[in-house]
């Protein structure tokens, strides 16, 4: 672990943030926000979705100019006008949301990020030093295209580290990773702070920020709300601070009267195409009315081929290799299966589960236009479509501005509500979720979870797809691990553990822990 | 049948015909890699043609005519760039808008030189070399336009793939977002890239109405411009496939002149369409053959960028 940060020979504030404000119109986004980051120290940055870290960090970069307040650098007052100059003066930042070119090499990328006209040659060696030094694992002649969401990650830290950083801002870094890659990860934090070098650690897994940072700085509606030091308080008392209240943990009510299978795949095997889906293996599941099963595993193994086949969108030949409700469904497209009473959401939520720029009462037709109460003869009824929407946002505490905005003016955690309550207001027997709580904040996640756990409790029965591995135990009956296109038996949560289902997920072979599990667990993992 | 001396000569006006799609669509390939669609190239490359013959007209010279008709091409462009990139208006409008423009100006300007002719450019000779039987015509006896615009490919190829301006340019072209976080200044990029389009298509049009036809008729450009925009997309953004399809175009549209000549009894309308419909099917073959490969990420999207 990192040495602690001397707790009172201060060392001077590498980077300070005094009284920045930023509005966006009638929003303040950040309303007097200070924060001061010291060498050689993991500093957190906590807040809700939509607290006012991002805007926080884009100031202190230089993406966004602050309304008012001052950045000071060493002490001294500094002006970012723009990126490139704050990473030239020793501040890298690692977005979220990757600045990356799918189309371009390692080396091609790393050489955008950083000013003079290097070689590729040349600098691909000092990626592979940077890389052994740091053990961050990249290839540089590889297409970023080609790569996991890990290694994109590291992508970005070997083009920051390259430029020198004093100062690194991590945004949400472990949000996409494995288990294994974020452990990876905070050996690669400890040796850069090791180095003297200051990491601004934004994240909202308070378990991370206990054990990785020295100081956390907490924000909560646009203010500064408190700094703390992260390794004396406890993950809820943490959490009261980020969300203001308690913040209620899912009930798991334990009612196992399983009813009948309401999803059964059968040896459901799907072609890869190349680029983009990957390739399934002999997926077999049965999930029965009354329980909640989860899937784990990294992005990119095979869990969109798997929703896709699931929801229809890319039908199968075998008609028997997935039954929805006692019907052959392979062959169906989504409309039909939604038919079957089956309800799907997607991963993407703008442009895959909503149209961004088509207003929310008509996104509630892009579901249910096939179930008769909205839609008749072709002829779509306003006010039943109306009645609908305001039942879906009075019950699923949607928030917005205005009476029907666009969906894209929605916040990620309210557009989440809505495409939830909108299949859940249909009356599935069946409902697929992809990744329902991905970048949505801490009380809307555990709304959404205590929903399905409701749904649940009604007889439907849920598949949740998801990369967050502490989600799935904290609210799925069981659980299975999807790797490379193949999917392990599902164990019942009990009866596993972090550390097997992480094993799983790294690929491990499936003769390992999860496997004996499911054959000590016995019934229900398999139809056959 | 033929002799070798015919065949040099078909030969050497199928170069003279591709060079200005060649020069046309390289200009465009640049401004779409780095992602602005510009519908606008039929427009740049007639006002160039029309800069370019009245300049020449004018001051006696080819080369003041060519460089006006650079600068009017670049000028030109400026309009869709201010439109496109500057006020994030809707590509595809904006380059209709600029052919029209394009159209009117090219048939103000020129509209007192019809009729009259000019001295085209001279063929660049190499004593010895220009004389080989049937290839020496076509290598060694072309316009100062044909051995520019492989120049040009060469430049356009070599620094796209291997200098760092073409890297930022096909950033820029793949993820302006991106770009933008990375602090690359992508409006200015892209400006400086359908400029680069813009002079391009202005000098395509003073092959056209300096060395190709070297007369002035208002619609001279022919649908050329639009071809070329056409060569762009089917060479999958690839500048060597793009030589292909010019050539090929050049190739089946000196063709069938002679196949008319010989009077085979074809409709001639039907012989005039066969280069666009040779050249769409040739490029369609090899565009499904690479399929969804090459299309910059962010061609045609607005770029806006934060408060």
């Amino acid at each position: 672990m990192a040495e602690n940060a001397p707790a009172n020979a201060l060392p001077a504030s590498l980077l300070e943030a005094v009284g920045l404000t930023k509005r966006f119109g009638a929003l303040v986004a950040n309303d007097h926000v200070s924060l001061a980051i010291r060498a050689g120290e993991t500093h957190a940055l906590l807040g809700e979705n939509g607290a006012g870290k991002s805007t926080l960090v884009k100031m202190m970069c230089g993406l966004l100019q602050p309304d008012s307040g001052e950045l000071l650098y060493d002490g001294a007052p500094i002006v970012f006008p723009d990126p490139a100059t704050s990473r030239a003066r020793g501040v890298g930042v690692v977005f979220q949301h990757f600045a990356l070119f799918d189309a371009l090499t390692v080396v091609e990328n790393v050489a955008l990020g950083l000013a003079g006209h290097e070689p590729l040659a040349t600098l691909a060696a000092r990626i592979e030093d940077c890389v052994h030094r740091y053990g961050l694992s990249v290839e540089p002649y590889r297409r970023v295209g080609e790569l996991s969401v890990g290694e994109r990650q590291r992508v970005e830290i070997v083009r920051c580290l390259l430029g020198d950083p004093r100062v690194l801002i991590l945004d949400e870094p472990t949000s996409v990773l494995t288990p294994d890659e974020s452990e990876s990860l905070f050996r690669t934090v400890d040796l850069l702070t090791g180095e003297g070098r200051a990491v601004l650690f934004i994240s909202h897994k308070l378990d991370e920020v206990r054990r990785l940072c020295h100081r956390a700085t907490v924000l909560r509606g646009g203010k500064f709300i408190a700094e703390v030091d992260p390794k004396t308080e406890t993950a809820s008392s943490l959490a009261r601070l980020m969300v203001g209240a308690e913040v209620p943990r899912t009930p798991r009510t334990v009612t196992h009267q399983l009813g009948e299978p309401r999803l059964l795949v059968n040896k459901l095997n799907v072609a890869g195409d190349g680029s983009r889906g990957s390739a399934l293996h002999d997926i077999n599941l049965e999930i029965r009315a009354g329980e909640i099963v989860g899937i784990a595993g990294v992005a990119g193994n095979g869990q969109t081929t798997l929703f896709e086949a699931l929801s229809g969108e890319k039908p199968v030949a075998d008609q028997e290799a997935i039954i929805i409700d006692k019907v052959a469904a392979g062959g169906l497209g989504p409309t039909e299966r939604r038919a079957l009473k089956a309800g799907f959401v997607p991963e993407e939520r703008l442009g895959h589960a909503a149209a961004p720029d088509m207003r929310l009462s008509d996104n509630v037709l892009l579901t249910t236009h096939g179930d008769g109460a909205i839609v008749r003869l072709g002829i779509i009824h306003r006010s039943a479509l109306l009645a609908r929407f305001q039942e879906i946002v009075r019950r699923f505490d949607v928030r917005f501005g205005g009476k029907d905005p666009k969906a894209r003016r929605l916040s990620g955690g309210n557009l989440q509500k809505f495409v939830i309550g909108r299949e859940v207001l249909r009356e599935p027997v069946l409902i697929v979720v992809d990744q329902p709580t991905w970048g949505v904040d801490a009380a809307a996640a555990a709304f959404i979870r205590t929903t399905l756990r409701e749904k649940a409790a009604e007889g439907c029965a849920v598949l949740v797809i998801s990369q967050d591995l502490d989600e799935l135990l904290e609210f799925t009956d069981r659980i299975a691990v999807m790797s490379e296109g193949r999917l392990t038996a599902p164990v019942p949560v009990a009866e596993t553990s972090r550390e097997a289902i992480g094993l799983a997920m790294g690929g491990a072979e499936t003769g390992g822990a999860q496997t004996g599990g499911a054959h000590a667990s016995g019934e229900g993992a398999h139809a056959a | 049948m033929l002799d070798a001396a015919i065949l040099g000569a078909v030969l050497a006006s199928i170069v003279a015909a591709a060079t200005t799609l060649l020069l046309a669509s390289l200009g465009e390939l640049v401004a779409e890699r780095a992602g602005t669609l510009n519908l606008g190239v039929e427009g740049m490359m007639i006002v160039g043609a029309a800069v370019g013959y009245a300049t020449a007209y004018g001051t006696g010279s080819l080369l003041l005519g060519t460089l006006a008709a650079i600068l009017a091409g670049m000028a030109i462009s400026l309009v869709f760039a201010g439109l496109a990139i500057w006020l994030a208006t809707n590509q595809v409008a904006s380059g209709l808008a600029t052919t029209i423009l394009g159209l009117g100006v090219a048939g103000l300007i020129g509209a007192p030189f019809v009729g009259t002719r000019l001295d085209g450019a001279p063929a660049l000779k190499v004593p010895g070399l220009t004389d080989l039987p049937v290839i020496g015509q076509m290598l060694f006896g072309q316009d100062a336009f044909v051995y520019a615009s492989l120049a040009l490919l060469a430049a356009v190829t070599y620094g796209l793939a291997r200098t760092r301006i073409g890297l930022v340019l096909r950033a820029v072209g793949e993820s302006h977002a991106a770009a933008h976080a990375l602090g690359h200044p992508v409006r200015r990029i892209r400006t400086l890239a359908v400029m680069f389009g813009g002079a391009c298509a202005g000098l395509a049009g003073a092959h056209l109405s300096l060395a190709y036809t070297p007369f002035w008729a208002s619609d001279m450009t022919a649908g050329r411009g639009w071809i070329a925009l056409a060569l762009v997309v089917f060479s999958a953004w690839k500048p060597l496939w793009l030589l292909a399809g010019a050539y090929l175009f050049g190739a089946v549209s000196i063709l069938q002149l002679h196949v008319q000549g010989f009077g085979l009894g074809i409709p001639s309308q039907l012989l005039s369409a066969l280069p666009y419909l040779a050249t769409i099917a040739a490029l369609v073959a090899i565009s499904a053959l690479k399929r969804g490969q090459g299309a910059p990420a962010s061609l045609g999207v607005p770029f806006v960028p934060d408060r």
